[in-house]
């Protein structure tokens, strides 16, 4: 059952169209990995699904009973962040903002939630570090936990991996594999196409030319060979 | 050190004393909440520039207050021109943070515009429409805060304890959305979160803040009691509510000493009060430094 559903969309800003006749769907469970050459539109894309810009035509459907603001989004890090003064735990329960609404504290319930996401990424020994004192790899997962509290069902990561040391990169990678398999349904923009095809299910390629469809099938196209061989 | 305490207890004894103790104290306590969230989203200088367009707004009120002093000048007193200051700054505060929101230098650009742009404006209309002798001094006054906070009279206490009460208020109820739109707006966004409100919420509460603390230290030194204890406290703190509390603790220390200095030394109260604030900056600095090599 598709959670998710681009119809015909064209991405881009009022200076003109980015991207076009981007047509897919995801379904709950999905790993799905946007890739593409620099300026073809993923980011833009994200945005978008995000509900951050709206798309120039075309149209998004949430189904399934997923709503727009129920998709948990891991962003790239912003200057802003680097040295602000917060505790892990305050970043992780501004993901439950939603949740909270209008009212001026988190209750119990929220509070619970984002300690069990802390404990779930194994950041709970820094419980009391500042965010700007950790390292990227850490800071990383604070802000996955975060995405976490924001919901249960789709994560959306922007380059999740940007600036990591190989190491971390690949625990990085294999924690979001975990959460996919605990069945939260993954969209992850990624420049890294080694690691769409390892660990994605399926791959949209934007650019010139549009590719949707599994990861098996990308590899034999002639759109992802070509795009494998470059990196 | 007992003629110290004689003095003080001498100089208690009158209300414009007191009063200023209170008005600082109060303002010193709001100026400082917003300082994290204004130094963190880099708006470190909107508070400048506000400044600047209050000073301007002050112009066209004491201008206001010369072309109707034959009929009714009484109304239009010092506390009134509070009427054409505040919504003015408000506006200018909205209009500085929807420019800045996206594009960084056009931002930039257009706090140097408006602030510098209000400050001729208003230093030409206070020489055209002079309604006193001493305009240099009035200038001064309107620009180093030196005497005003010695010249408040009971509906001026008042009127800022009401503002004070609103913004402490309205802060401590939106604290956490507050928070979600400085530490990640494109997040808060995503959620759902209408970040456009609370930035205007914030803009408007900086601009309540800015006009008030205008009486304590003038338009020129008010940007220093918005920013100086919040990068104090940042020094050291760990946590954006230590680093709120704190910063609150430290203004309203550093504004009693500056004010209880002033008193002692003659000296002017706005820029005895930076210069406190300063002080402990150094001060926090060092501290910070020591912490971090242990």
């Amino acid at each position: 059952m598709s959670i998710v559903t681009c119809k015909d969309l064209t991405l881009g800003y009022e200076t003109g169209a980015v991207a076009s006749n981007i047509n897919f769907s995801i379904d709950s469970g999905d790993y799905l990995c946007i890739v593409g050459e620099n300026g073809s539109g993923k980011s833009t894309l994200m945005k978008t699904l995000l509900g951050l810009t709206s798309p120039l035509s075309g149209e998004i459907l949430f189904e399934d009973g997923l709503k727009k603001n129920e998709i948990g989004y891991l962003p790239q890090q912003t200057l802003v962040q680097k040295d602000f003064p917060a505790s892990i735990f305050e970043v992780v329960i501004s993901g439950c903002q939603n949740r909270k609404g209008i009212r001026p504290f988190y209750n119990k319930e929220e509070k619970s939630l984002a300690m069990q996401n802390i404990k779930k990424l194994g950041i709970d020994e820094f419980i009391g570090t500042c965010y700007r004192d950790l390292s990227g790899g850490q800071q990383q997962r604070v802000l996955l936990a975060r995405a976490l509290c924001a919901t249960q069902k789709v994560l959306i990561l922007d380059e999740p991996v940007s600036g990591l040391d190989p190491l971390v990169t690949n625990e990085m990678y294999q924690l979001i594999s975990d959460l996919n398999k605990d069945g939260i349904t993954i969209i992850m923009v990624s420049h890294d196409i080694n690691a769409a095809v390892t660990y994605a299910n399926k791959i949209l390629h934007i650019g010139h030319k549009i590719f949707f469809g599994t990861k098996e099938d990308y590899v034999h196209s002639k759109i992802g060979r070509r795009f494998l061989e470059q990196d | 050190m007992s003629d110290m305490i004689s003095k003080l207890s001498y100089y208690a004894t009158f209300p414009f004393v007191r009063y200023a103790l209170i008005v600082g104290i109060l303002i010193a306590l709001c100026s400082s909440l917003l300082g994290v969230t204004l130094v963190l989203k880099r708006f470190s200088f909107i508070g400048d520039g506000l400044s600047h367009v209050a000073f301007g707004a002050i112009a066209i009120a004491s201008v206001l207050q010369y072309a109707t002093e034959s009929s009714f000048s009484e109304l239009i007193d010092k506390s009134n021109q509070m009427i054409i200051v505040l919504p003015l700054t408000i506006i200018s505060a909205i209009l500085l943070l929807r420019t800045g929101q996206n594009t960084k230098i056009k931002g930039d650009a257009a706090i140097a515009m408006i602030s510098v742009g209000a400050l001729a404006f208003g230093y030409l209309l206070m020489n055209i429409f002079s309604t006193s002798s001493n305009i240099s001094g009035d200038v001064c006054t309107t620009l180093f805060g030196s005497t005003s906070i010695l010249t408040l009279n009971l509906s001026d206490v008042w009127l800022c304890i009401i503002l004070s009460i609103i913004v402490l208020f309205v802060f401590v109820f939106f604290y956490h959305k507050i928070f979600d739109v400085t530490f990640d707006e494109n997040f808060a966004k995503s959620v759902g979160t209408n970040t456009n409100r609370y930035n205007l919420l914030i803009a408007i509460i900086i601009a309540v803040i800015i006009v008030l603390a205008m009486n304590l230290v003038g338009s020129l030194l008010v940007s220093a009691l918005v920013i100086f204890p919040a990068l104090s406290v940042m020094r050291i703190f760990r946590s954006f509510k230590m680093v709120t509390i704190s910063s609150a603790v430290l203004s309203v220390i550093c504004t009693f000493l500056g004010i209880v200095i002033s008193i002692l030394a003659s000296t002017p109260v706005g820029s005895t009060i930076v210069a406190v604030d300063v002080v402990f900056f150094a001060i926090f600095s060092l501290v910070g430094k020591i912490m971090r090599r242990y």
